[in-house]
């Protein structure tokens, strides 16, 4: 059963035991507007939690603020300790990485420098291992080896995508945050990041996924959540809410007379 | 009486009555602040209103008061320059002149780029011209130029502190006021829109780059202004007031005062000279050494200002006094604004052929052809990332494309700026809200209008633009009722919700009067009723004959407007038709929805 | 002007824009990562060269007054803040590092007869007395407002230029000094006396650029601050903090300008307000290289420096003069390239 916010007991994500992340009323404001109103959240370990919501709604600005690039009011806890306001570097230091909307690759600096550049917190606590995750991240990702001594800024879109997602790996990261991962691939490309963020899970990291893609997020997530107008409006099991018609007219402002076509 | 108006009436009446009262010490001392003030206010103009800035402002005081000394006081003055040289007056008419040339030269080179070239530019400027008066001798090097004469007013010479005082404040009121009036009008709309709003006022025809320089100029006639009274009052020159550290400290003054505001000239000027006196006399016994340690004290506390209250002492000042900001008025007489002939219904107004852009080795468009005709709304829609945004950009001039081309009316819009390009009839919102927070929904749609009236810097300082600045406020007030936000009309436009600063956005597209409307996102962030609200004035647009181009991600609302439907996907057409076939067409729907099978 | 005027004139440049290079590659540096223009550069150079006179001559530097009241401001806000988060080895270690550092230093100094001391130690005192005032003044001046706009922070910088110049007077008093050379000996090439001040001052700028270089090609941190300089929000997301980038920032450009103070102070004498002629040389090089390449920056040094050595041979008294008229063809040149408007950040 699809749960609503409205009345009742306050749901959640009640199948995530050992929650990495929970997220109590959130909120963001941009000067005298509100962008995120009383946003609360919860992944737990080795759980894929999916973000869905029309443009605007305020996505991309509550993963900025539960990562500390943007101030906030509310309270957010990771692994197990509570954070008054996030930090950037004190999270990326705790095991969160986020993989923005526009990627912020490095563009003048070559894709090895890029990915080592991400394990630069880990440097700065004593962890010298990167060379080791270099490879890992080198096995996941074939093509980024084949160019590492290109600009990151000549890069095609995918492969941009593909160095965005692996200097973040690149910290070993508990939580990893993707900011519609998807945005601007190909089919075949789309189909390969989310074989990786499956692949992740089974790694025993934990995912947070804000995306635009709907059926593929909610097919590859445990657990969902739909913001709309700076709001949770909806929750619930992933494979739940795929078939929840709701969900489809308020992500895609479809009116009743589409429903028939989009549920073949 | 408000009380604004008494306060300012008892401030004036106090002015006037100051060399009756105060001793002579006073008078020199408020001399000085009122010619400090002078140059402040330029920067106020400069720095606290366009967001730039100029350490040189010293040399243009100095510009002024080496121009007056020279010419008044040389006795073989070639023949064709000899009229200068018989009265102040014309000194002054000369220094001005000189000092908008080198303004204007300065200006030229720095002003198109970033910002902070200006200031290093003027920093330039003011040692070169520091170390030219120190080591000219026709200007009498160190020493310096005395034996300067008084200014003569109407057969009465200001020959004592008390005199000139009274001509030093009447020009700085006289200052004051007309950058009030400046600040208030079509111009003073568009220099405030320097701070933060370039992209979008350039997109409205101004011409962002001119309004700095007018700044820049104003700023630099008002130093020059104030060194030539202050070479009359001093009667004596010499380069030491002049070099960059007292530009510097003009820069102080604004700044401490409150550099947003023209009050603030006056209060920084004050504080900062009576400051230097104090801490001149006291700061060397103190330390027990001799030289000009006041410097530290402001350094210190310029930088306690920035970090503590940027806009200055003015805004802390106001909440003292009770002033109210006044409403404007809306003359419902006032005739309206010329229109443009609308093209008619059905003839081409935008022809995008076979656009290709390319980033490094992404390529965002790809072969995207796309027409849109008088009275019809064409929306180009497809998922996030498909490349709409870019394709926007090569549309609206703000971006070339790689290959292919755009024609408006018949005319590539490649080559052209943003402005002649809103000037050929292409008016446009933005997909991240781009408003000036600070101004009223009002004067924020006015900007819209500023290619349809022409009234320029001095009409408007000497407030004869008032018929014509009548008309542009009834066309905004129009349009703000038009789109249906007449009651938020005098609101900051930073206080709105995010979905009406959107319709703010329209409003003043259409105070452009233009022939194809650009829209970016519009519905996004709106609720139901306003959605419909927006829905039925496109559709009234569309009756008078408006061309409408959409990129817009709300398929209901799209879908139950527009008469065709462009799908993007990777940078690359999918799909186009009437809405009804683009619905049924499954890469469409596989292109919306996504999938993984 | 014969060959050998020439020769001697050109030395001088060259020497000259050697510095004028150092200083106007941390200007770049500075501004690509934290947008500071960094007009204060120069009185750093003044107080590494007046701190060393003072040494020399057996007085305590009062510089290091200044760095002891520096670090307890920031062991009082840093320190504070960490107490307040309960990090009790944290407030420790600021503690330790911004006010323990500087009394000791101060001890060491005030107890040893520091002009007796060889000249290689005295420089390193020097260093070590000027140096961490530039993180410090990151921490104290820009770090609360490190996100203003860059007009502001340039205001800040000019305030602080004018207060330091205020400061170095107070310190070192009107008189000018001039250090001993570093060596006595010269080298003779040709028509030409070369003295070993200006091999020194050379020798010293090529082996600082190249370590730069490696600093910023081979070295985590160095690429870290490229990072920034490239993308902000992308080295945040990193863990690269820009009050970390600024600090190091500030560190090597206070170094850059301490040890480029040390070098020429027996070549000029050194006022108290001399830095500031010296750093706006530095500061033409770096607007020819448009505040963003390093070698067109490296190379207006050195025309910088040659201009300004000719210029004082035919023309004196408008040698300043010349030298900054010299960014006026660059401008133009700059303002015709440039076409797009940009928002000001």
């Amino acid at each position: 059963m699809t749960k609503q916010m409205q009345g009742g007991a306050a749901p959640s994500n009640a199948g995530a035991k050992n929650p990495v992340l929970e997220v109590k009323d959130l909120c963001v404001s941009y000067g005298k507007v509100e962008a995120l109103t009383d946003a609360s959240l919860t992944v737990g370990e080795g759980q894929i939690v999916t973000v869905i919501g029309p443009n605007g709604a305020g996505k991309t600005t509550m993963l900025s603020a539960i990562m500390g690039v943007l101030g906030s009011r509310g309270q957010v806890a990771f692994d197990g300790s509570v954070e008054g306001v996030p930090e950037v570097e004190r999270m990326v230091a705790r095991g969160m990485t986020l993989v923005p909307e526009k990627r912020e690759l490095f563009g003048e600096m070559s894709v090895e420098d890029n990915l080592v550049l991400g394990a630069f917190q880990r440097y700065r606590m004593g962890k010298r291992d990167h060379a080791q995750t270099l490879e890992e991240v080198y096995a996941l990702f074939p093509r980024l080896k084949e160019r590492r001594d290109q600009h990151a800024g000549t890069m095609s879109g995918g492969e941009r995508q593909m160095l965005a997602v692996g200097r973040a790996l690149m910290a070993k990261p508990k939580l990893l945050m993707l900011d519609e991962p998807s945005l601007g691939l190909a089919p075949l490309i789309v189909r390969e990041i989310f074989r990786i963020i499956g692949e992740l899970r089974r790694r025993g990291v934990s995912i947070l996924l804000v995306e635009q893609n709907a059926r593929a997020a909610l097919q590859v997530a445990d657990y969902a959540y739909v913001l709309e107008t700076g709001q949770i409006a909806m929750q619930g099991p992933a494979h739940e809410l795929a078939d929840d018609p709701r969900v489809i007219e308020a992500y895609l402002g479809l009116g009743g007379k589409h429903q028939a076509m989009l549920s073949t | 009486m408000r009380a604004d108006r008494l306060v300012l009436g008892a401030f004036l009446a106090l002015l006037l009555l100051v060399p009756a009262i105060l001793s002579p010490y006073y008078v020199t001392l408020l001399n000085y602040i009122g010619l400090y003030a002078m140059v402040a206010l330029g920067l106020v103009l400069l720095t606290g209103v366009g967001g730039l800035t100029s350490f040189g402002q010293a040399a243009f005081v100095g510009l002024g008061a080496y121009t007056t000394a020279a010419l008044t006081t040389a006795t073989d003055l070639p023949g064709w320059l000899a009229w200068a040289g018989t009265s102040p007056w014309l000194t002054l008419v000369v220094g001005l002149l000189l000092t908008a040339v080198v303004a204007m030269l300065i200006g030229s080179l720095t002003l198109k780029l970033s910002g902070h070239f200006l200031p290093l530019g003027t920093i330039a400027w003011g040692i070169s011209l520091y170390f030219l008066f120190g080591t000219m001798e026709s200007l009498g090097g160190h020493t310096g130029i005395s034996g300067i004469p008084a200014i003569g007013l109407l057969g009465w010479t200001l020959d004592e502190g008390g005199e000139i005082y009274y001509l030093i404040w009447a020009f700085l009121l006289v200052a004051m006021l007309t950058t009030h009036n400046l600040l208030d009008s079509r111009e003073g709309r568009a220099i405030r829109a320097l701070k933060g709003g370039r992209i979008m006022a350039e997109a409205m025809g101004v011409d962002t780059s001119r309004s700095r320089m007018v700044i820049f100029v104003i700023a630099a006639l008002l130093a020059c202004a104030s060194g030539w009274l202050y070479a009359h009052m001093q009667r004596f020159v010499n380069p030491t007031p002049f070099g960059v550290h007292i530009g510097i400290e003009y820069l102080f003054m604004a700044v401490v005062g409150g550099a947003g505001y023209v009050w603030g000239a006056i209060v920084g000027a004050g504080v900062i000279t009576v400051l230097k006196q104090w801490l001149q006399n006291w700061l060397p016994s103190l330390l027990g050494a001799t030289g000009n340690f006041e410097t530290i004290v402001f350094g210190l506390l310029m930088v306690l200002v920035l970090h503590r209250a940027r806009e200055g002492l003015w805004p802390i000042l106001k909440k003292l006094v009770p002033v109210r900001a006044v409403r404007k008025t809306i003359d419902a007489d006032a005739e309206p604004l010329p229109r443009r002939t609308l093209p008619k219904a059905g003839e081409l107004i935008l022809e995008a052929k076979d656009v290709t852009r390319k980033f490094g080795g992404l390529v965002a468009n790809n072969n995207m052809s796309l027409e849109v005709r008088a009275g019809e709304i064409l929306a180009l829609i497809g998922p996030n990332g498909a490349g709409k945004s870019t394709m926007f950009n090569q549309i609206s001039g703000v971006d070339t494309p790689t290959s292919g081309e755009v024609l408006f009316l018949g005319k590539p819009v490649a080559g052209h700026d943003s402005r002649e390009i809103a000037r050929m009839g292409m008016s446009r919102t933005f997909q991240h809200v781009k408003l000036l927070p600070t101004m009223s929904v009002l004067e924020n749609v006015a900007i819209g209008a500023h290619l349809r009236s022409d009234k320029g810097v001095l009409s408007s300082a000497w407030r004869l633009d008032r018929a014509e600045e009548a008309r542009i406020l009834k066309e905004a007030a129009r349009q703000i009722e038009r789109v249906g936000l007449a009651e938020h009309m005098y609101e900051e436009a930073g206080s709105l919700a995010l979905g009406q600063q959107r319709i703010l956005e329209i409003a003043r597209a259409l105070c452009a009067d233009p022939c194809l409307l650009l829209l970016d996102e519009p519905a996004a962030g709106l609720r139901f009723k306003e959605k419909e609200a927006l829905g039925e004035l496109l559709k009234k647009l569309r009756a008078e004959g408006m061309a409408t181009l959409i990129v817009e991600h709300d398929m209901d609302f799209v879908m139950s407007l527009v008469d065709r439907v462009v799908v993007m996907e990777f940078g690359q057409k999918i799909a186009e038709g009437l809405p009804d076939e683009v619905q049924q067409n499954p890469a469409v729907l596989e292109a919306y929805l996504g999938g993984v099978e | 002007m014969d060959m050998a005027i020439a020769l001697i004139l050109s030395q001088d440049g060259i020497t000259n824009g050697a510095i004028y290079a150092l200083l106007a590659l941390a200007l770049v540096l500075v501004f690509a990562v934290t947008r500071v223009i960094f007009i204060q550069q120069g009185e750093f150079v003044a107080y590494g060269a007046l701190t060393l006179a003072m040494m020399q001559s057996g007085v305590l530097p009062a510089t290091v007054w200044m760095l002891v009241v520096m670090g307890a401001l920031v062991t009082v806000l840093d320190g504070g803040l960490a107490l307040k988060a309960g990090q009790g080895r944290r407030a420790a270690s600021v503690a330790g590092w911004n006010l323990g550092y500087p009394l000791a230093l101060a001890a060491a100094v005030g107890g040893l007869a520091v002009n007796e001391l060889p000249l290689a130690v005295q420089v390193l005192l020097t260093l070590a007395i000027v140096v961490p005032m530039g993180p410090m003044m990151y921490r104290l001046m820009y770090q609360p407002i490190a996100s203003a706009p860059v007009l502001v922070l340039l205001i800040v910088s000019v305030a602080l230029h004018i207060a330091m110049v205020g400061l170095g007077l107070l310190f070192f008093g009107a008189e000018g000094q001039r250090t001993p050379a570093f060596s006595e000996f010269s080298l003779e090439l040709g028509p030409l006396m070369v003295s070993a001040q200006t091999l020194w001052v050379l020798m010293v700028s090529v082996l600082l650029i190249v370590a730069l270089y490696q600093f910023f090609e081979r070295t985590l941190y160095g690429k870290a601050l490229r990072a920034t300089a490239i993308n902000r929000v992308g080295a945040q997301l990193m863990g690269i903090s820009p009050t970390l980038a600024g600090k190091l920032t500030f560190f090597l450009a206070a170094f850059i300008g301490a040890l480029s103070g040390v070098l020429i102070a027996p070549i000029t004498t050194i006022y108290y307000d001399t830095g500031f002629l010296i750093g706006l040389k530095g500061f033409v090089a770096a607007i020819i290289g448009g505040l963003a390449s390093y070698p067109l920056a490296a190379m207006g040094a050195i025309a910088v420096g040659l201009l300004e050595s000719f210029a004082s041979f035919w023309a004196s008294a408008y040698k300043e003069v010349i030298v900054f008229t010299l960014i006026i063809p660059v401008l133009l040149w700059r303002s015709l390239c440039s076409h797009h408007v940009e928002e000001e950040e």
